[in-house]
């Protein structure tokens, strides 16, 4: 190396130089750099980052529209929207979960059934979903967690609205309740309007169907917000749309009384406008109270539902489905003039009907009875023999023509439509043939016919008007109703047996109106729940075994406005459960005073209206175990 | 300068004195808005500290460079003393420090040791007889004056101080001649070795930035935050920024340490690229004044250290630029003169300090008399 290079120090003075050049040169292309990048981003990319900064600064937050009202008929209110302050979690910001349930349940005085439900949802809560802590908050209380809000990350404390319905229980399976919406809706549609607290949809009834109509627009609120999410001031605040108001067909005073009058009863009342179609009342009780299922359903509140046997999840008047019993001889008459029957052609009662080795009984002995006598006594011999003579295929398309069987457009979730059976059909459901005493059994109403309240109801408002009325649950103008294809004459025969059941020598003869100048019309029917077994008729024994009480009806007779029908489910008889009920009801159209007056006596006896019996209820169970409910109580 | 300044005022270095006085006059500026208009708590103490610092400067920049020749081993010897003295408190309190506590003022000696480093790497280099430039003898020594006082550091641990002194010392003996097949080598080490340290040598948290880095849009809201916030802050402000007190990001607090690393930032979102430019062009200024010190200085020990040093400011002035502007990883190094901080603008008024008594002495050529 030595004989190679001396290095003196000049030369080294040199390198100095030339290396340091080069530095420098490296420095001034690092500054470039740092020039062209910052440019990159601030010129070129200005746009987007300011975008960024600007969602950084400023906090939309949606203002969730209000709820488009449910209007009955003549535009009293069914369901509402009530100012109120409201506590919610997100679950994304929350760090401390216990702490936190535990502070909000002290400052907000929460029941352990609250807290309970909470903790339970929160477990199934994804991210940004927002869990209700309570609703319906004073101020005090809204302003105790307000100011606390630094130490409680995740909750959100807000004023808005939340859905009232007044009526409580008896509107809860006509109108259905709001709820958060559910993980699986929100992975669907992404909106960010679904996770806005305070911010419910239908989950049932109309308020599932209608969803569209009553949902409105969200509004925004724009605020400058530090990183922290301490508000620095208020921008620009944009208003919510409401939705829109749905005016229902029914008169809510009537619903309400019907859903009363029910009482103790697992039942529902149906009253049609025979000459519209219009539902003036559906109710179906035992019921939930939408008002409390819209704030979460809570441990205890489920449970005292859920072990309800009857069954208060289930609308009754739509999905309940029932053999119609005797209620359905009026249809068998149109069918018996249709194919020619004299009306006042006798058959002898002896207390039941032979067919082949078998005797089809009857309830009694009513001796020589024609058409209209036959209805007014339910007499089953008369339908047996002149059933049998036309046989039920000619009996079912007349069931049909009055609406059995049928599915109607109406916006309701669900409703089930029975079966009215015929030779076709029992050869493709069960590949067998259709027997005398198959008809036997259908023409009065057992065996394999099966229908809702609903049709019964509508059955009996098309017998009363003899118009093909369409059932209508939304107010609005519509064409008038054809005639059906049943001429006058038929129709009056019926009519007038029916008349006799209430006002003649009938079985429903307790229940006629309690006025001089309009009576109603009807027919009471029982339906077995099983067979017949021995001395046990299904009017006594456990209560899930028996009969039916069902009572169709229609007033006033001589100028037809309403048709009704009460089903009671294990009522044990269509007089002695059904029709009292029916008359209140009719009652309640033309004298308020006095049905309310019939109404009171029954609820002192009953422990009080529905909300003071459900409290009471609810008071039971509290100090019960309970299990979970599950996350959709209506799948 | 005529007869009206007194001949000791206009005999300071007034050149570099403008350089640094804008650069903490426009530091001060952005921090007196960070603070939401407020001298207090960033914009006050920064410039009280630049004065006091500016006036221990002045003094410095009267020694002889002898002085500083004379002390540098000392120097290298006694904050070696003091990183081990740290290393026992920190083992002795349970937990990392890396700062003494001397009551008036904390002394942080990993961040002293960064310019001594230079200071040594250049005393040995002045020592070392020119010929020998090419053995052994020049290396070894260097690896051990690196080796100590790093072990020390990454005890600690604190990587970004080794990164330094390596640095440090690298840019000396680059200028010092060492043949470029070492810092070839070196560059090939780096290249093989950083994966092996990035896997077995970094914790967590460290790794953490490193991926980060590469990618910050993967966690906008975790540790890629910091780079995120960085580029809106930038981005935003656009060519002329959003005008003075009006950044969102950094009075919003959405921009992290807006005040002391992200300073930047914190002024690109106000005076935009313009402001960028400007305080680029100073750097460039300071830069310049430097290196022409060094090149204009007639001992190796001056030159040496005086290019030594403004390479020091510059690593401060690049790593902080880079990872503002999202081109490096976040690491906790502040922006000379400008980020509100006492250790950092401690280490920069020495290293300027240094420079300037170089420039008033730049002594004789060897074998010329003096």
């Amino acid at each position: 190396m030595k004989i190679e290079k001396q290095i003196t120090s000049g030369q080294l003075d040199f390198t100095f130089t030339r290396r340091a050049a080069f530095v420098s040169g490296v420095q001034a292309a690092i500054g470039l750099t740092v020039a062209a990048r910052m440019s990159y981003i601030a010129v070129a990319d200005n746009e987007k980052y300011k975008l960024l900064a600007e969602s950084n600064r400023v906090n939309l937050t949606i203002i969730p529209p209000r709820r488009g009202w449910f209007i009955d008929r003549f535009g009293k209110a069914i369901a509402t929207n009530r100012a109120d302050f409201r506590v919610d979690i997100i679950p994304d910001r929350l760090t401390k979960k216990e702490e936190t349930v535990q502070t909000l349940a002290e400052l907000l005085a929460l029941s352990t059934d609250d807290v309970d439900r909470i903790h339970r949802e929160l477990k199934n809560a994804q991210g940004f979903q927002p869990v209700q802590v309570a609703d319906g908050l004073d101020y005090d209380r809204f302003a105790a967690v307000s100011v606390r809000l630094p130490d409680l990350p995740g909750v959100s404390p807000r004023q808005g609205y939340s859905r009232f319905y007044p009526s409580g229980a008896a509107v809860g399976h006509l109108i259905g309740y709001v709820g958060m919406v559910s993980a699986e809706e929100y992975q669907k549609n992404k909106k960010p309007l679904l996770i806005t607290p305070g911010f419910k949809v239908g989950k049932d009834g109309l308020e599932k169907t209608l969803e569209d109509r009553l949902q409105g627009e969200p509004g925004a609120k724009r605020t400058e917000v530090t990183a922290r999410g301490k508000i620095v001031r208020d921008l620009t605040t944009r208003p919510d749309t409401p939705g829109k108001p749905v005016q229902l067909t029914i008169d809510i005073d009537l619903h309400n009384y019907a859903a009363r009058r029910l009482g103790l009863e697992s039942g529902s009342v149906v009253v049609f406008d025979c000459l519209t179609g219009d539902i003036i009342t559906m109710a179906s009780m035992p019921c939930y109270d939408p008002n409390s299922f819209s704030d979460g359903i809570g441990r205890v509140e489920w449970k005292m539902l859920n072990s309800d046997d009857h069954l208060p999840m289930l609308n009754k008047a739509l999905q309940g489905l029932y053999p119609p019993g005797s209620t359905l001889k009026p249809v068998a008459g149109l069918a018996m003039l249709r194919q020619g029957i004299d009306p006042e052609e006798m058959v002898m009662c002896n207390g039941g009907y032979r067919l082949g080795n078998r005797v089809f009984k009857c309830l009694g002995r009513h001796g020589p009875v024609n058409m209209t006598t036959a209805i007014m006594k339910s007499c089953n011999t008369y339908f047996y023999a002149i059933g049998r003579r036309i046989g039920y295929d000619n009996i079912a398309p007349v069931a049909r023509e009055l609406g059995l069987g049928q599915e109607f457009p109406l916006p309701f979730p669900s409703q089930r439509y029975g079966t009215v059976p015929d030779s076709a059909w029992k050869m493709r459901k069960h590949d067998q043939k259709w027997t005398e005493s198959d008809t036997l059994n259908a023409v009065i109403g057992q065996g394999f016919i099966i229908a809702s309240p609903f049709q019964l109801g509508l059955m009996t408002a098309r017998i009363a008007s003899g118009l093909n009325i369409q059932p209508e649950i939304l107010m609005r103008k519509r064409a008038v109703a054809k005639p059906l294809s049943f001429p006058k004459a038929h129709l009056d025969v019926v009519r007038e047996g029916m008349n006799l059941v209430v006002n003649g020598a009938g079985t429903a003869v307790r229940s006629r109106l309690p006025f001089e100048n309009i009576t109603m019309a009807g027919k009471t029917g029982t339906a077995q729940v099983r067979r017949i077994a021995g001395s046990q008729r299904g009017q006594s024994g456990a209560w899930k075994y028996r009969d039916h009480g069902l009572f169709v009806c229609f007033a006033p007779v001589d100028q037809p406005r309403y048709g009704a029908a009460v089903v009671i489910e294990h009522g044990m008889g269509g007089a002695r459960a059904a029709a009292p009920i029916a008359k209140d009801v009719l009652t309640f159209i033309y004298d308020r005073a006095q049905a309310m007056a019939s109404l009171e006596a029954l609820e002192a006896g009953w422990g009080g209206n529905i909300e003071q019996r459900m409290a009471a209820k609810y008071a039971f169970f509290q100090n019960q175990p309970a299990p979970p409910p599950p996350l959709d109580p209506l799948a | 300068m005529n007869g009206i300044v007194p001949a000791p005022i206009a005999a300071l270095p007034w050149r570099v004195i403008f350089i640094l006085m804008a650069l903490v006059g426009f530091g001060a500026t952005v921090l007196y808005s960070a603070a939401g208009g407020n001298f207090s708590p960033w914009a006050g103490k920064h410039v009280m500290r630049f004065v006091i610092l500016l006036g221990m400067v002045i003094i410095m920049s009267q020694m002889k460079l002898e002085f500083w020749k004379s002390i540098t081993l000392p120097l290298y010897l006694l904050l070696l003393l003091m990183l081990v003295v740290v290393e026992l408190m920190g083992f002795v309190g349970g937990g990392s420090q890396r700062w003494i506590n001397l009551g008036i003022i904390t002394l942080q000696p990993s961040e002293l040791m960064k310019p001594v480093m230079v200071l040594a790497a250049a005393w040995f280099f002045d020592r070392l007889p020119p010929s020998r430039i090419f053995g052994i003898d020049a290396v070894w020594p260097l690896g051990a004056l690196l080796l100590l006082p790093s072990a020390l550091v990454i005890i600690q641990p604190d990587f970004d101080a080794a990164i330094a002194y390596a640095f440090g010392l690298g840019v000396v003996g680059f200028m010092a001649g060492l043949p470029l097949i070492y810092f070839w080598g070196a560059g090939a080490g780096v290249a093989v070795l950083a994966p092996l340290v990035y896997f077995f040598g970094l914790k967590p948290y460290q790794q953490d930035r490193v991926l980060i880095f590469l990618s910050p849009e993967n966690d906008p809201l975790g540790a890629g935050y910091h780079i995120t916030q960085s580029k809106i802050a930038i981005g935003s402000g656009g060519i002329f920024g959003k005008g003075f007190g009006n950044g969102t990001q950094s009075h919003l607090a959405y921009l992290p340490e807006g005040h002391t690393d992200f300073v930047f930032a914190t002024m690109a979102e106000e005076w935009g690229i313009v402001g960028g430019f400007f305080i680029l062009f100073l750097y460039f200024l300071l830069m310049r004044w430097g290196l022409t010190v060094a090149m204009q200085s007639k001992t190796r020990y001056g030159q040496l250290v005086a290019a030594g040093l403004t390479c020091t400011i510059f690593f401060y002035i690049m790593i902080n630029l880079l990872m503002v502007v999202g081109l490096a990883p976040v690491a906790g190094i502040p922006l000379p003169f400008v980020s509100h901080g006492g250790s950092s603008m401690l280490t920069m008024m020495l290293c300027v300090g240094i420079i300037m008594s170089i420039e008033r002495h730049p002594g004789a050529k060897r074998g010329q008399f003096q």
